[in-house]
């Protein structure tokens, strides 16, 4: 398992789209804002929270399905369900390598593209934070979407389809805690039930994604 | 070492073999031949566990290493990393012997992606040798490969079952093997839709 994942890192650094994409794709949106709403010092504070949120989100989407869309094009998700190795584990070793390529990425740069949007600093380090605990939820549920979709032609947009309604609660906890944050609130209780979706997620969707990889590959 | 009795199979709904029985023992390699569109492809994806067989059991001692048509390489990865991973995976034997045995030493280093095919394949076939299984299950194995390939895949498959290992495969080439030649045209099944389609999807 921990071979897999080291495995998929090594492919995602050297194939280029892993690490850069997600990342350059979030910047550009978030620079846009300003451009869109206007130079507003106050009005960009006020959407600040649930842009760079929708943002991470957006990002993390890009590369859903290349993380077993590429094994299965060549073979290697067949040679990898023969092996020793639990279609569950293949699961988890996939989601963590992408959330080590693209949610751990965003979730440190966040912060300071919030200063793009006149995010105060403790917004932003709670932008951090629940961006740490948050986006293993967008990487566990996204596979688990990619496991569903495996083989059907064109089934990015799909894959985009099934997956967004998941990422709502994620998001509107995201959100608030970034929200809470910027008004000088507490926001522990939503950092709390972010990190509850993200360990149901770990919990439950090896399970579903195991079973769906098998009928899949059947 | 491997044992399927009266195993039917189907694919994609469609019933193909039909009450297949056959017994593997060690030393011994089989041969599957039977003309295009049989269910070869199919008896060996049972085998190897990818997919349900409709009927009938498939029990074995060993673990079962499989190697498909498509290789499952890396481009990106060097030949010695790509064979490493597997060896990994299954916690085999050193890739370094894998290498030698076919002839692929010059080439570690090199990227998978800038392989030839038939360089590509030999890299799938010392898959096999890195993963320590007893039972290999190949599908055509043989592709791609020219005569004094084919002699050198004959070498290390011989060596494998002289040590104990067994090996199920299909292809058109007569490798003279210890085992036998297993032809399956005997066994089509009447080509229907498969009444057990809906409860295989429902399991």
């Amino acid at each position: 398992m921990i071979q897999l994942f080291m495995r998929d890192i090594g492919l995602a650094v050297r194939s280029g789209g892993g690490f850069g994409l997600a990342l350059i794709f979030f910047l550009i949106v978030v620079v846009l804002i300003p451009f869109a709403l206007g130079p507003d010092q106050s009005a960009l504070a006020l959407v600040a929270p649930g842009v760079l949120w929708l943002g991470a989100l957006l990002a993390c989407l890009l590369s859903l399905d290349r993380i077993f869309g590429l094994d299965y094009e060549d073979g290697s998700l067949d040679l990898l369900a023969s092996s020793p190795l639990p279609l569950e584990s293949v699961y988890l070793a996939k989601a963590a390598a992408h959330w080590f390529t693209t949610g751990l990425p965003l979730a440190l740069a966040a912060p300071l593209l919030g200063v793009l949007l006149n995010l105060r600093f403790d917004a932003g380090m709670a932008l951090c934070f629940s961006l740490l605990l948050g986006t293993p939820a967008l990487s566990l549920i996204g596979a688990f979407g990619a496991t569903l979709t495996l083989g059907i032609k064109r089934g990015g947009l799909l894959l985009s389809l099934l997956v967004l309604p998941l990422y709502v609660p994620t998001l509107i906890f995201g959100a608030q805690a970034v929200r809470s944050a910027s008004l000088g609130q507490p926001f522990d209780v939503p950092l709390v039930l972010i990190l509850a979706i993200s360990l149901g997620a770990a919990a439950i969707l090896p399970f579903a994604s195991g079973a769906a990889l098998r009928i899949n590959l059947r | 070492m491997l044992q399927v009795s009266n195993l039917s199979v189907a694919r994609g709904g469609i019933s193909l073999l039909h009450d297949v029985s056959f017994s593997v023992q060690p030393g011994q390699a089989l041969v599957l031949r039977g003309a295009n569109g049989i269910g070869k492809t199919s008896l060996l994806r049972c085998i190897a566990g990818l997919q349900q067989p409709i009927s009938g059991t498939i029990s074995g001692s060993e673990t079962v290493a499989y190697a498909a048509h498509a290789d499952g390489l890396k481009g990106q990865l060097s030949v010695l990393e790509n064979l490493k991973f597997w060896s990994e995976v299954y916690g085999g034997p050193d890739p370094k012997s894998a290498l030698a045995a076919y002839d692929l030493q010059e080439l570690a280093q090199r990227s998978a992606a800038n392989l030839s095919a038939g360089q590509k394949r030999r890299l799938g076939l010392a898959r096999m040798l890195v993963t320590g299984c007893g039972l290999w299950v190949m599908d055509e194995p043989t592709v791609s490969l020219d005569a004094q390939n084919v002699a050198l895949f004959r070498i290390v498959l011989q060596a494998h079952l002289q040590s104990g290992g067994a090996a199920v495969l299909t292809t058109h080439i007569d490798l003279d093997l210890s085992g036998e030649n297993l032809d399956l045209t005997g066994y089509i099944a009447t080509a229907q839709r498969s009444s057990s389609t809906f409860e295989e999807a429902l399991e």
